[in-house]
């Protein structure tokens, strides 16, 4: 038994079946899925599929991949959806008031901002996340609508359209900024100080405090990143569809939650990792392509996605220790 | 029985009490059969066969990992067995769980209590045994708890909230929950680790009561004086085996440690380095520090080599000292100064930078984060010093934690070794690491060797002796005045937040310290401020 031990380096855990699937549960399902539907439709695996999945994905893998490390440091942000909205209609307005490149680039600076004021909230009033954030999340909303009182605002313009639409060779553009997003997310939490005191945060505030950890600058930081990348998201979704709308992202925050929840990142904080989110956003992805390239009736889809994520997570549950 | 329960200050008991005992058995009242157990790789337990009597006091003692708080939950139906059966009354244990133990006679009670805070004692101590009618409580906790603590004497109001209560109060509720549920087998896991000694003197009383209405307790602990003084037979472990059961009688410490051990023991403290000429400039100075968590216009000065104890009882302000100086309870007042120079605006991270290192008295909740591995955890405070522009040098850091792990022999020696798993010595030991790392110049240890095994607890204090050697400025504070008073130059009395005295340690013994603190408790708060014997 000892010698199958994948985990030998720790020198207590030897390899088990039930640690793999809980480590894996969410690819194995991914793969089988794929599996599943390449053989149902020959439609499904091609290149041009694939991509468009992807690409379809990108805004809320990018939100997923930032609150990744909000979730590890302990928090939870239900504002991204909100964030989304307000990125959408600002750079909106800005794209046809003013100038489309100063758009693209105050939308995830917007979203950095109300991160920011989210991590300020949190962190100054001592007030739990959840709580901070749902307020938070109808703050930002009622200025969304503000914003656009209550219409629709049409960006038709080229300058605009191609951080959304455009690709390089057979890949788009959106995609390119969520690989590039994702990696520099994945070295963040991995390589760097800031990942370090992310993982210390939310794994025991306490010893990190006593470790000289500036724990509120850190949980401000971990914000301020998911307001960018909401942001950024709102910036492509508006570029996509030649249009910001006020209710832009309604329901995203918890679609974000689920991502990063199904990839088994630990709700309590203190471990996780930013492929897992990404790869829980491809498996709900995976589902929704499912039910349209087998026509099934989409009715049905919510209930399947539900009963996965039931599935996945309870394959993890397991994980939490004594 | 009720004589034989004896002194004036154990529980009165009721006659009607000896009417629901059962009739004294001959067998045993559990009885363990080739039991093992193991988790992942790692073998906790092997081939036990083990019996406990009928009104007894049995100990299980052995160093950390040595399997008696696992043997304690395998009775407790916390765990299952892997191989073997458990026996209780006559009765196979079939299910693991807490609750058919309970059903067969066992009750549990933990080093982590299990109790509901804001639930009153009453129904506390009631908790799944309300009376009811079709699930409608009738509220008659309160006169029930009225009856049980007439046969228990404790005393105890049962309207208080649980959460109101001290850590001796508690295990009391404990008790009584125990009672109430009528547990034939009493496991005590660890009860006097957060006791004073007062409070485990009348603990003891308590047991010795239990034991004398015909009840048993498995009694789990690190501390050899309490099973010497409480328990009728030990049974000693190492490495998951039964190294012997016995009768208390024919045992001394030192038995029970070299048995533990495997080997001759010396229960001997480290040499100290020669004290530092007293002309030199401290490398630690506090001056009339205040702070809102009850420390008063506290004074202290270290020299570089100097190990400084800090002594008081439960209570009296010692961890807020460390606190305060490591800038994790905000000064209200006074300054604290690295050779001679304030640190201003202190803070836990300027602290740091400042040089000065705080190893926590609780290794898990305040020292580790266990949800990351042993690297990262040593490696937090340092980050600063590791890494360029923010980003880590792994081969750096692995370098280093394999040399702390060697420094200190950790095991597993893995630079990515699962702490959580860890036992609590050589947790202890990562906690240390994480700050012998840099180069401290101050380093503030709060209860260093609490609840390790006395191999690491050796290796401990080797330590702290090495610090002072490097000419570390070294704050030493523990609750066993015995370790104080041996690994420190001088040491400072605490009470009520205030420091009411200086002794040398070399000096002075356990019983005239206790003597002055316990003194100083009794009087007024003005008067052991005036205490004369601190040089101002």
């Amino acid at each position: 038994m000892a010698d199958l031990s994948l985990t030998s380096v720790s020198g207590r855990r030897a390899f088990s079946v039930g640690d793999f699937l809980r480590e894996y549960g969410v690819l194995i399902i991914i793969v089988l899925l794929m599996i599943g539907l390449s053989f149902l439709s020959p439609s499904f695996l091609t290149a041009r599929n694939l991509l468009n999945i992807l690409n379809q994905s990108a805004p809320l893998a990018l939100i997923a991949a930032a609150l990744t490390l909000v979730i590890i440091s302990g928090g939870f942000d239900l504002s991204t959806g909100a964030i989304f909205g307000v990125a959408s209609v600002s750079a909106a307005w800005l794209a046809v008031n003013v100038d489309p490149t100063l758009a693209m680039i105050a939308g995830p600076l917007i979203g950095l901002g109300l991160g920011v004021v989210n991590g300020l909230v949190i962190t100054g009033f001592n007030i739990h996340s959840f709580l901070a954030t749902l307020a938070t999340s109808m703050v930002y909303r009622g200025i969304a609508v503000l914003i656009t009182g209550g219409a629709l605002i049409p960006v038709r313009m080229e300058e605009f359209a191609w951080i959304g639409r455009g690709r390089v060779g057979m890949v788009n553009i959106a995609v390119i900024i969520l690989a590039v997003f994702t990696i520099a997310m994945m070295i963040l939490l991995n390589r760097t100080t800031f990942g370090r005191r992310v993982i210390a945060v939310g794994g025991n505030e306490e010893a990190a405090i006593l470790s000289g950890v500036r724990t509120k600058l850190v949980k401000i930081a971990t914000f301020g990143l998911t307001g960018f990348a909401a942001g950024l998201a709102g910036i492509i979704a508006v570029s996509r569809i030649s249009m910001g709308q006020p209710q832009a992202g309604v329901g995203m925050e918890l679609e974000a939650i689920a991502a990063v929840i199904l990839g088994g990142t630990s709700i309590y904080g203190g471990a996780g990792a930013v492929w897992r989110s990404i790869a829980g956003v491809l498996l709900l992805a995976l589902i929704g392509n499912g039910f349209n390239i087998l026509n099934v009736n989409p009715f049905y889809k919510d209930l399947t996605t539900g009963l996965i994520i039931v599935i996945a997570v309870a394959l993890s549950a397991g994980k939490k220790r004594r | 029985m009720a004589e034989r329960g004896g002194a004036e200050a154990a529980p009165r008991l009721c006659l009607e009490e000896e009417k629901r005992m059962p009739e004294p058995m001959s067998g045993p009242v559990v009885r363990l059969a080739g039991v093992e157990k193991s988790f992942g790789a790692a073998r906790i337990l092997r081939d036990i066969t083990l019996e406990f009597a009928p009104g007894e006091v049995h100990a299980l003692i052995g160093e950390n990992g040595a399997g008696k708080s696992s043997l304690g939950k395998i009775v407790g139906g916390y765990y299952g067995a892997d191989r073997g059966t458990v026996d209780i009354l006559g009765v196979r244990l079939e299910r693991p769980t807490p609750r058919h133990a309970l059903q067969l006679g066992v009750a549990m009670i933990h080093q982590e209590l299990q109790l509901v805070p804001q639930l009153s004692v009453a129904q506390n101590v009631f908790l799944g045994l309300e009376t009811n009618v079709a699930g409608l409580l009738r509220g008659s906790e309160n006169q029930r708890f009225t009856e049980l603590d007439r046969r228990c004497g404790f005393g105890l109001d049962p309207r208080r909230t649980l959460g109101d209560l001290s850590i001796a109060e508690r295990q009391k509720v404990e008790i009584m929950r125990a009672i109430a549920r009528d547990a034939r087998v009493i496991i005590m896991d660890e009860p006097t680790s957060s006791l004073t000694a007062d409070e485990a003197e009348r603990l003891h009383k308590v047991i010795a009561w239990l034991r004398d209405e015909g009840r048993t307790i498995i009694y789990v602990t690190h501390f050899l004086d309490h099973v010497l003084a409480v328990c009728d037979r030990v049974t000693v472990m190492r490495d998951g085996c039964i190294v012997r059961t016995g009768p208390i009688a024919k045992e001394t410490k030192r038995s029970l440690v070299e048995a533990m051990l495997g080997e001759s023991a010396e229960v001997a403290y480290p040499a100290l380095p020669p004290a530092p000429d007293p002309t030199l400039p401290p490398r630690l100075s506090v001056r009339n520090a205040s702070t809102e968590a009850g420390i008063a216009d506290v004074s202290i000065d270290i020299r570089p080599g100097e190990i400084v104890g800090l002594v008081g009882l439960v209570g009296s302000g010692r961890s807020e000292v460390a606190r305060a100086i490591f800038g994790a309870d905000p000064l209200t007042s006074g300054t604290v100064a690295l050779d001679d120079k304030a640190i201003v605006n202190l803070s836990p991270k300027r602290a740091v930078r400042a040089g000065i290192a705080f190893i926590p008295e609780d290794r898990r909740k305040q020292g580790l984060v266990l949800t990351q591995r042993t690297r990262p955890n040593m490696s937090l405070p340092h980050l600063a010093a590791i890494s360029r522009f923010g980003l880590l040098d792994i081969a750096e850091e692995r370098r280093r934690t394999r040399a702390m792990i060697a420094h200190f022999g950790i095991v597993p020696a893995a630079s990515d070794g699962e702490v959580a798993y860890y036992s609590g010595g050589n947790q202890q030991k990562v906690l240390l690491s994480k700050w012998a790392y840099g180069t401290p110049q101050v380093v503030l240890l709060d209860e260093p060797s609490r609840g390790v095994d006395i191999g690491a607890r050796r290796r401990i204090h080797d330590f702290i002796v090495e610090l002072a050697q490097s000419g570390v400025a070294v704050l030493l504070i523990s609750s066993e005045l015995e370790e104080v008073l041996n690994l420190s130059h001088r040491s400072y009395l605490m009470s009520r937040g205030a420091i009411v005295g200086e002794i040398a340690s070399a000096s002075a013994s356990v019983d005239q310290v206790l003597f002055r603190l316990f003194n100083v408790e009794t009087q007024q708060p003005g008067e052991a401020a005036a205490s004369p014997a601190y040089p101002e």
